[in-house]
């Protein structure tokens, strides 16, 4: 009993303060990206070729636009660019609610909006979230169990991880949806009672991510079911994902 | 050669497709047979399709012992005769064959969808793609018999799977564990390439693997180009292996305390767990190591400052899951569950063909680090750590003495970082008619990469084999006898794959 009290002692005050008071994410951690505003010079598509997913692309004015459902964050693109016109920031703010608002250009990303009135009275202060990996690598689903540790501690802002869909006011959804998980994932959804929530974790719930065009796969969770959070990344830090979450309930502001 | 004229080779070796040792199917099923009754281990057994009417069997050997490989070829048409009455270890391997190929193993006992994919092989009769999960479920009868069916959406946050138990009151008389669901069409998705997303459908392979994947096809297509990787880019991939297995064994421990209720160190390893992965985000930004093996070598160095800061936070995650972990080797209530549970035998281990922590647990000498060490692990050895038992408390104390070897390896590389170059351009493209066995030991056990090229350098299949595709049957089989509400302390002892089999 001891030895437990003292490695108890030993481990201190584990939980972060969210948002962070300072920055706990790696220097080289790929977060939002920052692109040029300017057309590329002349017929440059170094960046386009290099990207595995074909999430950039040039405007009628050949202006970058990055599609950050697509993106695996994997710096391709940063490396391939001989004139410095993309870079990835260590902000870990990312999750939107609208999928065009995925599009990017320049620095802007608008970020997720709170949930209408009536649906957050109805949820009250709690939001009971149900997990379905959908052909996810367990990837996603990793770092989606870390919120659930004392770093993360998701439990005090009101949400909870639950066991059942008829428990859950949301479904996060990672994976491309798989053919073989399209069903399980339907009735999950149709078992859990409305108002629902559906969110969309990482690049493969959002567009197939490196999956995406198999005939295995769907594409994302948008081709079967209304997606009200996006959530990108491959996989997206739990940050980013806990950011999103709180930026629904009008708990996270800034 | 050995005795029978089969030519040894060595994990990483690029061999001439000629130099395979083309049998007669006959012959084939008896030498991999006997082989396998011999001690030989069957790493990787598959098709290829030749033509509209052929295909070619390829089965890969590992001898551990000796640390050589074997590979051996056979041209089939409609059928064969089944090897897994004889071999075991061929069960799984055989219908994924008769279901991607559609090719028939006679007398296979279990000849039952293994992803249950639409049949797109020529000659395929059109009919309705299967039904995941509709099959014929191994039953029992009987009056006070009931059974019971899990899945494939779990109540945890864990990847989709459907476990049917035969049970009599509590206890488990048969387990089956019927898969799929994952399914992302990946080794179809290989052939023709390599191909610009490759690298990082091999690192999304199983996600909680990304080194572990990366490294293994990596290593196969760097032997195909006849690239050499720089020691200090093999040195970094080392210290991403291990820190990929501190991670996950870590997190391993602390999920099976939870499921004993031993809160202590589960609340302790789930924080601990995140400071290891945040050293590999400290190395390349990712906190899966999304991005670090690139072929070639790496593509994130540690300069001096950063191999300090690692050094120093091993030190003290060394200290941290030290006073986590031992709670549970000194406390009789958890001993209590995990001792005998879950029960697997060396000789079960040994048929099975299994491999990783939960082989080690059951004293099976077995390990690629030490067996068919490529990379830096031909420099620098790590023990292989075994236990006798096989059960849960084996699985968990081999994760442990793993941990505290792990870290002592890094640290010892990150006071003796080679110099030099962290990458190499490829010399060429991929030889044509090759064929090449990549071994890597991920924290799961042994990932194998077995790719052919053909007449153009194009990799014409590459087989992925997940610890996990040997390892599904070794937790139905320890299941075996025991009372139901030990599935899931059973379950996270073996913690496997979903996608990493399913693919």
């Amino acid at each position: 009993m001891s030895s437990i009290i003292t490695s108890r002692l030993h481990q201190g005050l584990r939980t972060i303060p969210f948002p962070p008071e300072k920055c706990i994410v790696s220097d080289r951690l790929r977060g939002a990206p920052l692109l040029s505003s300017a057309p590329c010079p002349g017929d440059c598509r170094a960046c386009l070729q290099a990207c595995p997913v074909e999430a950039l692309s040039h405007d009628a004015e050949g202006v970058l636009q990055l599609d950050l459902g697509r993106c695996l964050f994997c710096g391709a693109c940063r490396d391939a660019c001989p004139h410095g016109a993309i870079e990835f920031t260590t902000d870990y703010r990312l999750a939107v609610s609208r999928r065009e608002d995925l599009k990017m250009r320049g620095g802007e990303i608008r970020l997720a909006s709170v949930l209408a009135e009536e649906i957050r009275r109805i949820f009250g202060r709690s939001l009971k979230v149900r997990q379905v990996s959908a052909g996810g690598c367990n990837g996603c689903e990793v770092d989606i169990n870390v919120l659930s540790t004392t770093v993360y501690d998701l439990g005090r802002f009101g949400i909870q991880i639950v066991a059942s869909p008829r428990h859950a006011d949301a479904l996060l959804v990672t994976g491309p949806v798989s053919e073989n998980m399209r069903l399980a994932l339907l009735k999950t959804w149709e078992a859990t009672p409305a108002p629902k929530l559906v969110v969309a974790v990482g690049s493969c719930a959002i567009s197939g991510g490196p999956f995406a065009g198999h005939e295995a796969v769907h594409n994302g969770v948008e081709t079967l079911l209304p997606v009200d959070l996006f959530i990108p990344g491959c996989p997206p830090h739990p940050l980013t994902i806990l950011d999103g979450l709180l930026r629904l309930l009008k708990k996270r502001h800034a | 050669m050995n005795r029978r004229g089969l030519l040894p080779f060595h994990n990483g070796e690029p061999l001439e497709w000629s130099a395979l040792a083309a049998l007669p199917i006959g012959r084939f099923r008896d030498t991999v047979v006997e082989e396998v009754a011999g001690g030989r281990r069957l790493a990787a057994f598959f098709g290829l399709r030749e033509n509209r009417r052929r295909v070619r069997l390829i089965a890969v050997l590992a001898d551990d012992q000796n640390g050589v490989l074997y590979a051996l070829r056979a041209g089939v048409e409609d059928s064969f005769p089944a090897l897994t009455p004889a071999c075991p270890q061929a069960h799984l391997f055989e219908r994924e064959i008769h279901e991607q190929l559609g090719v028939r193993p006679e007398g296979h006992p279990w000849l039952k969808p293994l992803r249950f994919t639409p049949a797109d092989y020529p000659g395929a009769e059109p009919s309705a793609p299967p039904l995941i999960g509709e099959t014929d479920f191994f039953a029992m009868s009987g009056e006070e018999l009931h059974e019971v069916a899990v899945g494939p959406v779990h109540a945890g946050v864990i990847e989709p799977g459907h476990f049917r138990f035969q049970c009599h009151g509590e206890k488990v008389y048969h387990l089956e564990i019927s898969l799929g669901y994952q399914h992302r069409g990946i080794e179809k998705a290989l052939a023709g390439g390599p191909h610009s997303r490759t690298l990082y459908q091999m690192e999304a392979a199983a996600g909680d693997t990304t080194i572990g994947h990366a490294l293994a096809y990596a290593t196969a297509l760097e032997a195909l180009n006849g690239t050499r990787v720089p020691a200090r880019a093999q040195a970094i991939r080392g210290i991403a292996l291990e820190l990929e297995r501190l991670a996950n064994h870590i997190g391993d421990l602390g999920a099976l305390a939870g499921d004993v209720g031993f809160l202590p160190t589960s609340a302790q390893c789930g924080a601990i767990r995140g400071d290891f992965l945040n050293m590999t985000a400290l190395l390349c930004g990712s906190r899966l190591g999304r991005g670090v093996v690139k072929t070639g070598g790496v593509a994130f160095d540690l300069e001096p400052e950063r191999t300090a800061e690692l050094s120093r936070r091993l030190q003290k995650g060394l200290d941290d899951v030290t006073r986590a972990v031992e709670l549970l080797w000194d406390s009789s209530s958890v001993l209590s569950r995990f001792e005998s549970t879950g029960a697997l035998s060396r000789r079960q281990a040994v048929e099975l063909g299994l491999v990783g922590p939960a082989a080690r647990a059951a004293g099976v000498f077995q390990d690629v680090r030490h067996d068919f060490p490529g990379g830096i692990y031909a420099l620098f050895h790590i023990p292989v750590s075994t236990m006798e038992a096989g059960d849960v408390y084996s699985r968990a104390f081999v994760r442990w003495l793993e941990i505290e070897r792990s870290i002592e390896f890094i640290l010892e590389l990150l006071a003796a970082l080679p110099a030099g170059e962290i990458s190499m351009e490829p010399a060429r493209k991929p030889a044509a008619n090759r064929f090449v066995v990549s071994l890597c030991e991920g924290w799961r056990g042994e990932i194998c990469h077995a790719a052919v090229t053909d007449s153009r350098g194009r990799l014409a299949r590459c087989k992925i084999v997940d610890p996990s595709f040997h390892n599904w049957p070794g937790l139905a089989l320890s299941l075996r006898g025991q009372a139901i509400s030990d599935f899931p302390l059973c379950n996270k002892s073996f913690n496997l794959s979903y996608c990493g089999f399913d693919l």
